[in-house]
């Protein structure tokens, strides 16, 4: 009771200080970085490792500001309100990613102390002091596309994502993930420079980039200007090219498998969901309900072609880390069918407000659950890597007998990847499946279950072969950290438990979400 | 056919030719300048609403927007900042590889050493 009371009066604080801790959390990795890469050395590892905990704990504060208050918290940088001033602005979404993407990064740093030391002896080697670095400027840009709240804050935000995560493909140097990486630039700088050319276009017919007036300005629009139309169709290929939705898929696998175990899991578990956050501030928070009903449809068949594309994709593959790439291409589809399905319960006559939000709760619930479970399988597929020497799959005979609590947490893992319960994925498929059933689209809960089933069967592939075979346990060159291995059972365990949460705590998604355009 | 509609054009036809060289363009070298050259069309798009003058302050007018001015600096920065790294990932796998473009689809990264 007493404990209650506290932490009430505590959101209560931080709900005063809102606009305070948003400047907060876009500061605070950003001034980190500065020392980090000018100090060098030992300190680039030791300020990121401080800024993490401190990161963590502005983002819950963030979250229960946001959920104590039950309102977005704004704040207008320089006191000048838009249009003439740029604003920063955290709603449920926003709070949801912000936390998300704290707990994986400080996962991913105390993972990584080991891969990144700086070795005895040596005063400054390249990849930790790149690592770190990067690590802190791929936080400072997933902040900036969680908080911006106009068009052009969004593309600086997004750029500085691609900037940060193209190197951490390539931190080993060799030759495939150099041209992975390269590929990898090729589609974001393809996606920006779509994003920047609709920018172009709805400044010049609305004068405004902030997305708060844009959607006032839409709302009344009837019809549709042809150059919102363009813009419309331009801002969302380009950023459907960063997230890598099916088909443009290709760059994907070979550059988070090749990627260090710690970079592909910041790279698959948040970097491909910063683009798919600016899809879903887009489609939901600016553009009309007569563009984005017909052409929910669309995105969501997309997301249907790359579930079953890439688990068949997963199902064909040698090697660990390229099935859990191409586990990575099928989950990005799961997310697309949050479209139709939020927009067509929102048009539903009655009750259509509840499902719509259970909808994107669903959404949101399975994003949270793959960015925790698919750092885990990241993280614990690179062990088992670096302790067999190879990770073909077929030869991981015994591997569970030599490395079991790794193999635990990769299975954990892949049970809320699969929708079992109690995991975050059973309580996302769910409510996605309750919204199917609500507006009658079948197909949709059709492909949730058959992306089920195609989860499941890879990953017991991989478990079949990790836990028979071989009967002799193969001798491991290198034993992992036990405290590698705990972070990463952490996180596996962080997905799990996401469905035990009491159902009140989700409705931290959609603070903010009345009222607004194609959401009423 | 006003000064901004021909501008207009030119910067509709750099897009064009820009998104077709990214897209058909073998050669990486030649990818990175279309996407200069498509990025170069944006900014003379943002040049020509900024010449209009935005619809904030229609009616009073034809006076120059200085927004998109702004937003064209900065895009120039992050345009510059992207070819600088794709042409400094180029050259690294130039020298290690000899190959200039990423026809061959590229190989599983080998599994030895890897984290």
């Amino acid at each position: 009771m007493q404990t209650a009371v506290i932490l009430s009066d505590l959101a209560a604080l931080a709900a005063a200080h809102g606009g305070d801790l948003l400047v907060l959390a876009l500061a605070l990795p950003a001034l980190a970085l500065l020392p980090a890469f000018a100090l060098g050395g030992r300190w680039a590892g030791r300020i990121a490792l401080l800024t993490l905990p401190l990161g963590l704990g502005v983002a819950v504060a963030i979250a229960a500001a946001v959920q104590h208050g039950g309102v977005p918290i704004a704040y207008h940088l320089g006191g000048w309100a838009p249009p003439l001033g740029v604003a920063l602005r955290a709603d449920g979404l926003s709070a949801t990613l912000l936390l998300t993407t704290a707990v994986v990064l400080c996962a991913v740093g105390l993972f990584a102390r080991a891969d990144f030391k700086v070795p005895a002896g040596s005063r400054e080697t390249r990849s930790p002091l790149v690592f770190w670095t990067l690590l802190l400027g791929v936080w400072t840009g997933l902040n900036g596309v969680f908080l911006g709240q106009d068009l052009f804050s969004l593309y600086v935000a997004l750029e500085l994502v691609s900037f940060s995560a193209v190197p951490l493909v390539c931190l080993s140097g060799r030759p495939e993930t150099l041209a992975a990486a390269l590929r990898y630039l090729l589609f974001a700088l393809f996606g920006a420079v779509l994003f920047v050319l609709a920018a172009a276009l709805f400044y010049g017919t609305y004068g405004t980039l902030d997305i708060g007036l844009l959607a006032r300005h839409l709302a009344g629009a009837d019809p549709v200007p042809p150059a919102v139309l363009a813009a419309a169709v331009l801002m969302t290929l380009g950023l459907l090219a960063k997230t890598a939705l099916f088909p443009l898929q290709v760059w994907l696998p070979p550059a988070h498998a090749g990627a260090p175990a710690a970079g592909s899991a910041v790279l698959s578990a948040l970097v491909v969901k910063a683009s798919f956050f600016v899809i879903l501030r887009l489609w939901f928070d600016c553009l009309p309900a007569g563009v984005t009903q017909p052409a929910a449809p669309v995105l969501a068949g997309l997301g249907v072609a790359a579930i079953l594309f890439g688990g068949v994709q997963a199902l064909r593959q040698v090697r660990l880390k390229m099935l859990v790439a191409y586990s990575t291409v099928a989950q990005i589809g799961y997310l697309f069918l949050v479209f139709p399905l939020a927009l067509g319960a929102a048009a539903l006559p009655a009750g259509g407000a509840a499902q719509a939000a259970g909808a994107l709760t669903g959404g949101m619930l399975q994003l949270v659950s793959h960015a925790l479970a698919k750092a885990a399988m990241f993280m614990a597929a690179g062990l088992i890597a670096v302790a067999l020497g190879h990770d073909r799959i077929r030869e991981l005979g015994g591997s569970a007998r030599a490395l079991p609590l790794t193999v635990f947490a990769f299975a954990l893992a892949g049970l809320s990847l699969a929708g079992l319960q109690p995991s975050g994925g059973y309580v996302a498929k769910t409510l996605l499946t309750a919204a199917a059933d609500a507006t009658g689209q079948w197909w949709s809960a059709f492909a949730l279950q058959v992306g089920g089933v195609l989860t499941g069967a890879y990953l017991l592939w991989v478990l079949f072969n990790a836990l028979v075979g071989f009967r002799a346990p193969p001798t491991l060159l290198k034993r992992p950290r036990r405290y590698q291995e705990l972070a990463v059972l952490a996180l596996a365990l962080g997905a799990l438990v996401l469905g035990l949460v009491p159902a009140s705590s989700f409705e931290l998604v959609t603070v903010g979400r009345g009222g607004l355009v194609g959401f009423p | 056919m006003s000064a901004t509609t021909i501008f207009g054009v030119c910067a509709a036809a750099l897009v064009g030719l820009g998104l077709y060289g990214l897209i058909c363009h073998r050669g990486v070298l030649r990818k990175i300048i279309a996407f200069n050259v498509m990025g170069s069309g944006v900014f003379l798009l943002f040049g020509v609403i900024a010449r209009r003058g935005g619809l904030v302050v229609a009616g009073a007018g034809p006076t120059a927007d200085p927004v998109p001015q702004a937003i064209v600096i900065t895009g120039l920065v992050v345009a510059f900042a992207a070819t600088v790294l794709a042409v400094a990932l180029l050259l690294r796998l130039a020298q290690a590889t000899g190959q200039t473009t990423l026809d061959t689809p590229a190989p599983p990264p080998a599994p030895t050493g890897d984290r």
